[in-house]
């Protein structure tokens, strides 16, 4: 088993599938001869060529656009937007076509593709640094995919390459020089799969991507304390498992949701309403957000760190739902 | 450099000899019947809307010289259509059965498009290869571009029709996607149907210049202007620019000059933005069938008999679609959950 950065892991994901198949293509903005902004397709230009690897213009709404007229037309486009910041302008595309290809035709035609984009941030601003998973897994018809693991972020993406509906694949643009254990042989994870990935007694916290890590490292530095927590990874937003959160909750009756959305109509509302539907009766605190004040995210450091939530927000919020 | 077509024909027939086209007698009869197939078929909607039977119509009345003239340039079956909601003739022309055609106004079960999930004039026809839109206008540009792409990828000569109005010209995507095209040089044709409107707004407060495909310079594309009335103008301009795709040669530009004898939709009033002698006017001098017909009399392909026969023969084929579009059943409700995702 091999130590594996995020992003080589999502490179090899890429590679292989389009070993395995020549209908998975790239096209994106940089993607081809400087091998992608953040360097995730950094050689495959010259690996698979530029009718594979293809560099468009600036343009987010014909990347997206164009990669739905393909996947209808029997390819399997991977479209890759820089930010998700850029991927608004793709929205029309993803939600009025992708989305909706499959139910509008009867399911006579379907659109098998991947719009790869990444969330985060670090003194980029506001529209450098939004997050909005929450408005694509709102869709029906679409699937949203935000890994938090290398080997999570390389089994979901064959996944997702290989699935028959549209997917939106967010990487975290901090995770990329993240390091985890990834087999060596192929295989795949099942989308739509939430994973316990710390064991616990006392508190359940549930996060996804960055998240998952200050989850982690709060839940290291509790259980000194004496405090378990039980860490849930949701890498899937939809369709949302929340079966493993369900049971994790039945068991420790306190839960803290993070996330880096901003507070209000969230992915953790979400979460907060299926527990209150499904384990109501096993409620001893109310359900804690950990998530981003409501404000467009500055510039200045001091500020930013001031502006997005961590480890120490997630050990208050545990402390808060114990007391 | 953009190329005029027909655009200053004095005639009131049409430009073009039929023969010089490659195009026989029995063609040109063809080329009318399918038009006034077009018209009595969207005759036919309108009424059903009127009556309603159907929730929502949209007319392509006198756009049907410009759809025929297209339709016929291109291999059905093997290209692949991208129509906008007007191009109710040209998908009589390539050859989707009336009936089926008319379960999507009744929104039927066996509605070939869609099961009754999408709209009427939101076409749908996979054996085909027809693409089913979505409402926000133009948005089928950068998906054709992506669709002729795949048949580039693949080495394949099939060819890509899309087609938008000269309002859906003034969106991003319009830029996108033909900006894209022309890069990778792929064989789609964009065919813009000016006909002058968008909804209520007239196209000299829509765009600065007088043509759309002029534009086409700025992508590096041929760009045609066409007499849309003019079904063998428009064939001869659409039958040069497939056959350059399909050569590997890349998109083209057309835009047909064409008008709108209806309403936007049946959601407008359109008195509250044009007269009715504009309207009457366009009647008598830009309707395509009265052209077409003044040319089958004077190349005298076609009598007063032929006229009646024909008339006859299109309400018959048009009262069977709705007869029997009427009594097909309707989708169980319990079906509008299917089709969201895959389902083994």
């Amino acid at each position: 088993m091999a130590q594996m950065t995020y992003r080589d892991a999502v490179r090899r994901a890429l590679i292989e599938e389009m070993e395995r198949d020549e209908r998975v293509f790239i096209m994106g903005e940089e993607v081809g001869v400087w091998g992608g902004t953040f360097a995730v397709t950094r050689g495959m230009y010259d690996m698979f060529g530029e009718k594979r690897v293809r560099d468009t213009p600036i343009s987010e709404l014909v990347i997206a656009g164009a990669a739905v007229g393909a996947a209808m037309n029997g390819l399997r486009p991977v479209a890759e937007i820089m930010t998700f910041n850029f991927a608004l302008l793709s929205l029309d595309a993803m939600i009025n076509h992708a989305a909706k290809v499959r139910y509008m035709f009867g399911g006579q035609f379907e659109c098998p593709m991947v719009l790869r984009t990444t969330s985060g941030w670090g003194q980029l601003s506001a529209t450098h640094s939004q997050t909005f998973e929450n408005y694509v897994a709102h869709v029906p018809g679409l699937k949203v995919i935000m890994p938090g693991t290398p080997a999570d972020a390389y089994g979901l993406l064959k996944a997702a390459i290989r699935d028959p509906d549209p997917v939106i694949f967010i990487e975290h643009t901090h995770l990329y020089r993240v390091r985890g254990e990834v087999p060596d042989e192929e295989f795949l994870l099942p989308i739509g799969q939430s994973n316990i990935k710390r064991e616990g007694r006392d508190v359940t916290i549930v996060a996804y991507s960055r998240m998952l890590h200050e989850a982690l490292k709060a839940a290291d530095e509790l259980a000194k304390e004496g405090i378990e927590c039980e860490v849930v990874d949701i890498p899937t937003l939809r369709p949302l498992d929340l079966r493993p959160v369900v049971q994790s909750f039945k068991k420790t009756y306190r839960a803290v949701l993070a996330t880096e959305q901003w507070l209000g109509y969230g992915v953790d509302a979400e979460i907060a309403a299926q527990i209150y539907e499904h384990a109501f009766d096993y409620l001893d605190a109310p359900i804690k957000r950990v998530t981003a004040p409501p404000v467009p995210l500055p510039y200045n450091k001091h500020l930013e760190l001031a502006a997005m939530p961590d480890k120490e927000d997630i050990k208050r919020a545990v402390l808060e739902v114990l007391r | 450099m953009t190329e005029y077509v027909a655009l200053d024909a004095q005639t009131k027939s049409l430009a073009f000899d039929h023969r010089e086209l490659g195009l026989s007698d029995d063609d040109v009869r063809r080329m009318y019947e399918l038009m006034l197939l077009g018209r009595r078929f969207d005759e036919r909607c309108e009424i059903l809307q009127r009556q309603g039977k159907a929730h929502f119509h949209i007319s392509g009345q006198g756009q049907e010289a410009a759809q025929i003239g297209a339709a016929l340039a291109f291999i059905p079956g093997k290209d692949w259509f991208h129509p906008y909601y007007r191009d109710l003739a040209l998908l009589l022309a390539i050859g989707v059965p009336p009936r089926e055609l008319m379960l999507g106004w009744f929104a039927r079960a066996n509605d070939p498009a869609s099961g009754g999930r999408q709209m009427p004039a939101h076409w749908g026809y996979r054996p085909l290869n027809v693409v089913t839109a979505s409402s926000p206008v133009s948005t089928q540009i950068p998906q054709a571009a992506g669709i002729a792409y795949a048949h580039k990828l693949r080495g394949e000569d099939a060819v890509t029709y899309v087609s938008f109005g000269e309002g859906g010209a003034s969106k991003g995507d319009f830029h996108e996607g033909l900006n894209f095209a022309a890069i990778h040089k792929v064989p789609v044709i964009f065919v813009c149907m000016n006909n002058g409107y968008a909804i209520s707004v007239s196209a000299n407060k829509q765009m600065a210049i007088e043509n759309v495909a002029d534009r086409a310079a700025g992508y590096g594309m041929p760009g045609v202007v066409v007499d849309g009335q003019d079904m063998l103008a428009v064939y001869k301009v659409m039958k040069e620019a497939v056959d350059r795709a399909r050569r590997g040669e890349g998109p083209t530009l057309v835009e047909c000059k064409t008008v709108r004898l209806k309403a936007h939709s049946s959601d407008d009033d359109d008195r509250l933005y044009r007269s009715r002698e504009e309207i009457q006017r366009l009647r008598a001098e830009k309707d395509p069938l009265v052209r077409a017909r003044a040319y089958l009399l004077e190349q005298g392909l076609a009598d007063d008999a032929w006229f009646e026969e024909i008339e006859k023969k299109i309400m018959e084929i048009v009262n069977d679609a709705t007869d029997w579009a009427e009594a097909q059943p309707l989708p169980r409700p319990e079906d509008a959950m299917k089709h969201v995702y895959w389902d083994r």
